[in-house]
C-alpha cells in the first residue's frame, strides 16, 4: 500500500516536472472522454424518448385491421374492405383469455365546425375502452357511458389540437361542435400525447361512439363492419400469444380455407417500436463508437509522450536499475505514470463531458440521459487505454540496458 | 573462507558492427574481504569493463565470476539486481543522482527496491546520511549541494543497504583536489572502521595512493597488481 502511494508519488513528480506536456497528452484524453460522455447520453436520451413514446402509444397493443379489397386484379391497402365486425370484437373479448381489453373502432376524415371556425381532422367512432388502451387520460370533462355508447349518442371528445383550432381560448365543455353538419356535443378533452416518431400530431382527433359514427357520420354499407380492432394484452408477454390466438380465432369466423389467405391483418404495434428503440441502439452505439476513436487517439498521444519521456529518463531509468530496480518495477513505475495521466483526463472528460452535453441539450432541446454505466464505463474505457498505450513505452524502459543507460547523456 | 571476489581468465569481446573489441583478454585475480582496491589504466585499459562485471551490470564472454563463492553466470535479469541491490553499492564519477528528489529519498532507492519497510528505512537512511557527515541536509535536492556533497550522497546510497562491496568508478572525476581528498577520507574512514571493501577506478595517482592496493590494467589484462 505504500509502495503504491510512493510510486504514485514518483508518478506525479514526474508528471508535474513538463505541467504543459502533461496537460496537453491529457486533453487528448479529456476530449475523446466527453465525447464518449455527450455521445452515450444523446444516445440514450432519444431511446428513453422512444420508450416514452411507446409508452404513450398504450402498452402491449396490438391492431386487428380488415382486409384489402381485391377488384378486377387491384389490391386496396388494408381496411379498405370492412371484413371486422363488432360481433368479432365482442369473440376476441371472450374467447381470448390473454386479452384484456378490446375497442373495435371505424376512422374517416371529416370537416368540424364551431362557430366561425372549421378544422379537418381524423374522427375515430370507437368504444371507450379505447382511450384505455391507447393510454389517453382526459384533461377535462368525461368519457362517453356505455349506454351512450350503445344508442349511438351525439357525444365527443376533442384532442388538443382540435381543441386549439376550434375554441381558441374558451372551455369547449358542454358545447357543440358540427361534424359533417351533425351537431356533436363536447364531453370531455384529452390530455396532450404530442408527436409520434415519425411526427404525425396524436392530438388531431376526435373520438366519438362507435354507432354514432357507423350510423351518422360514415353510413356504413354493412351495419356492424369496423375498420379495425384495438386490443390490449395482460402482459407484454401476453402479446405474442395474443396475436396467434386471435389470428386463429377470426380464420375460424371467416371461414377461412388453410389454402386462402387472411382477409385481415394483426399488426404488432409494440414490435415496430421495439424495432424503432433497437435502431435509437444502433445509433447510441455508432455515435459512441465514433467518439471512442477519439479516445483512442488521445491514447496514442500518451504513448508517444510516454516514449518521449522514457528516452529522456534513460540515465534514471539506468540508476534505478543499477541500484536494483527489477523490470517490473521499472515497468510499473511508467504504467502507473501514464495510468495517472489517462484516470486524470478521464474524471476531468466525464465532467467536460456532462456540462458540455447539459449545455448543448439546453440549446437543441435534445433528450439527454446520464448513467452510472456510461460513466463507469467511460472512466474505465479511459483507464484501459491508458494502460494499454502505456504497455509499451514501459516495457521498453523495463528492458533498457544499464550500462548504456548509465552513459546516456 | 573463500576470497569475496574471485576471478579466473576473464574475457569480453564487444562487437561494434564488423568489429570485434576485445575489451578483456584474461583477467584473473581476487579481492578478500575488507581489501580498499584502486584499479588504475589509461582509457581503453578494460578497467570499466571490468567492473561493470564485477557491478554484475555486464557479463563475461568466457570465464568466471565468483562473488562470496557464487556464480552469476546463469541468473535472470531481476536476480542479478536482486543481487546487486543486496550485495553492491555504486558511487559514479558523475554522481547519478535523481534530480527534482531529495537526498534523503535517493538514498532511500535501493531499499525501495528491496521491499524495507517504512520504519526501518527512515532509520537506515539516517544512518547512512550521517555516516557521509550530510546530517540536516537530507531535504535539500542535488541541484542545492555542491559536487562534493553531491557525491557524498551517492556515497551514502550506496551504503544504505549496508552492502559487502562498494564500487566506485572514478568517484572524484568530477570534484577539485580539495573536495576529493575530503571523499578519499570518506573511504578510508568506511573501509577502516566500518570494513566495507572498496574497488575504485581512477588515474589519479595521488588519488590511487590512498588505497592499500594498486592494480594497474593494459589492453585487457593486468600488468602490476601491488
Amino acid at each position: 500500500m505504500t509502495r503504491l502511494f510512493a510510486s504514485l508519488r514518483i508518478a506525479l513528480r514526474a508528471l508535474m516536472v513538463n505541467k504543459m506536456r502533461s496537460a496537453l497528452t491529457m486533453l487528448g484524453i479529456i476530449i475523446g472522454v466527453s465525447a464518449v460522455i455527450a455521445m452515450i447520453a444523446i444516445g440514450s436520451g432519444a431511446k428513453q424518448r422512444i420508450a416514452e413514446q411507446i409508452a404513450s402509444m398504450g402498452s402491449n397493443l396490438l391492431m386487428v385491421m380488415s382486409g384489402s379489397s381485391t377488384s378486377g386484379g387491384f389490391r386496396g391497402g388494408a381496411g379498405t374492405v370492412p371484413t371486422l365486425t363488432v360481433d368479432d370484437a365482442k369473440a376476441i373479448q371472450t374467447e381470448i383469455p390473454a386479452v384484456k381489453f378490446v375497442s373495435p373502432s371505424i376512422t374517416g376524415v371529416a370537416q368540424v365546425v364551431y362557430g366561425n371556425q372549421n378544422w379537418s381532422t381524423v374522427i375515430n367512432g370507437t368504444s371507450p375502452e379505447m382511450l384505455e388502451i391507447r393510454g389517453w387520460s382526459l384533461s377535462s370533462g368525461r368519457s362517453f357511458t356505455q349506454q351512450e355508447n350503445d344508442g349511438a349518442a351525439k357525444v365527443c371528445i376533442l384532442g388538443r389540437t382540435v381543441v386549439e383550432n376550434l375554441f381558441g381560448g374558451i372551455d369547449p365543455i358542454g358545447q357543440i361542435v358540427r361534424i359533417k353538419k351533425i351537431p356533436f356535443v363536447v364531453v370531455g378533452v384529452l390530455f396532450p400525447k404530442g408527436q409520434t416518431t415519425w411526427g404525425q400530431d396524436q392530438d388531431d382527433i376526435i373520438f366519438v361512439p362507435l354507432t354514432a359514427a357507423q350510423k351518422r357520420l360514415f353510413g356504413m354499407a354493412f351495419p356492424g363492419m369496423v375498420r379495425s380492432i384495438a386490443v390490449q394484452a395482460w402482459g407484454p408477454e401476453k402479446v405474442k400469444e395474443a396475436e396467434g390466438q386471435i389470428t386463429e380465432l377470426l380464420r375460424q369466423r371467416h371461414h377461412i380455407q388453410p389454402s386462402q389467405e387472411n382477409d385481415f391483418s394483426v399488426r404488432n404495434l409494440t414490435e415496430v417500436m421495439s424495432s424503432a428503440e433497437q435502431s435509437a441502439d444502433v445509433m447510441s452505439l455508432l455515435l459512441g463508437a465514433i467518439a471512442s476513436i477519439s479516445l483512442i487517439v488521445g491514447g496514442i498521444g500518451i504513448m508517444n509522450i510516454m516514449l518521449v519521456s522514457v528516452t529522456e529518463r534513460t540515465r534514471e531509468i539506468g540508476i534505478r536499475i543499477a541500484v536494483g530496480a527489477k523490470g517490473r518495477d521499472i515497468l510499473l513505475q511508467f504504467l502507473i505514470e501514464s495510468l495517472v495521466l489517462s484516470l486524470m483526463g478521464g474524471i476531468l472528460g466525464i465532467g467536460i463531458g456532462m456540462v458540455g452535453t447539459l449545455i448543448l441539450s439546453s440549446f437543441t432541446k435534445w433528450p439527454t440521459l446520464f448513467s452510472i454505466e456510461s460513466i463507469l464505463l467511460a472512466f474505465l474505457f479511459s483507464g484501459s487505454v491508458g494502460v494499454f498505450f502505456g504497455f509499451y513505452p514501459a516495457r521498453k524502459a523495463s528492458l533498457l540496458n544499464p550500462i548504456e543507460a548509465l552513459r546516456y547523456e | 573462507m573463500e576470497p569475496l571476489i574471485q576471478v579466473q581468465e576473464l574475457v569480453k569481446v564487444y562487437r561494434l558492427g564488423e568489429v570485434e573489441v576485445h575489451a578483456l583478454r584474461g583477467v584473473s585475480l581476487s579481492i578478500e574481504r575488507g581489501e580498499f582496491v584502486a584499479i588504475m589504466g589509461p582509457s581503453g585499459s578494460g578497467k570499466s569493463t571490468f567492473m561493470n562485471i564485477l557491478g554484475l551490470l555486464d557479463q563475461p564472454t568466457r570465464g568466471q565470476y565468483l562473488l562470496e563463492g557464487m556464480n552469476g553466470e546463469h541468473l535472470s535479469r531481476d536476480e542479478l539486481a536482486e543481487i546487486r541491490n543486496q550485495k553492491i553499492g555504486f558511487v559514479f564519477q558523475g554522481f547519478n543522482l535523481l534530480a527534482r528528489t531529495s537526498a534523503l529519498e535517493n538514498i532511500e532507492l535501493p531499499l525501495m527496491y528491496a521491499r524495507t519497510s517504512t520504519l526501518k528505512r527512515k532509520e537506515m537512511t539516517q544512518q547512512a546520511l550521517s555516516a557521509v557527515g550530510l546530517e540536516g541536509r537530507g531535504h535539500h535536492h542535488p541541484s542545492q549541494l555542491s559536487g562534493g556533497e553531491q557525491q557524498r550522497v551517492a556515497i551514502a546510497r550506496a551504503l544504505v543497504n549496508q552492502p559487502s562491496i562498494l564500487l566506485a568508478d572514478e568517484p572524484t572525476g568530477n570534484l577539485d583536489s580539495k573536495t576529493s581528498i575530503e571523499i578519499m577520507g570518506i573511504f578510508q574512514r568506511l573501509n577502516g572502521e566500518m570494513k566495507i571493501t572498496i574497488i575504485m577506478i581512477t588515474h589519479e595517482p595521488d588519488i590511487a595512493s590512498f588505497a592499500k592496493r594498486n592494480i594497474l590494467f593494459k589492453d585487457g589484462k593486468v600488468i602490476e597488481d601491488r
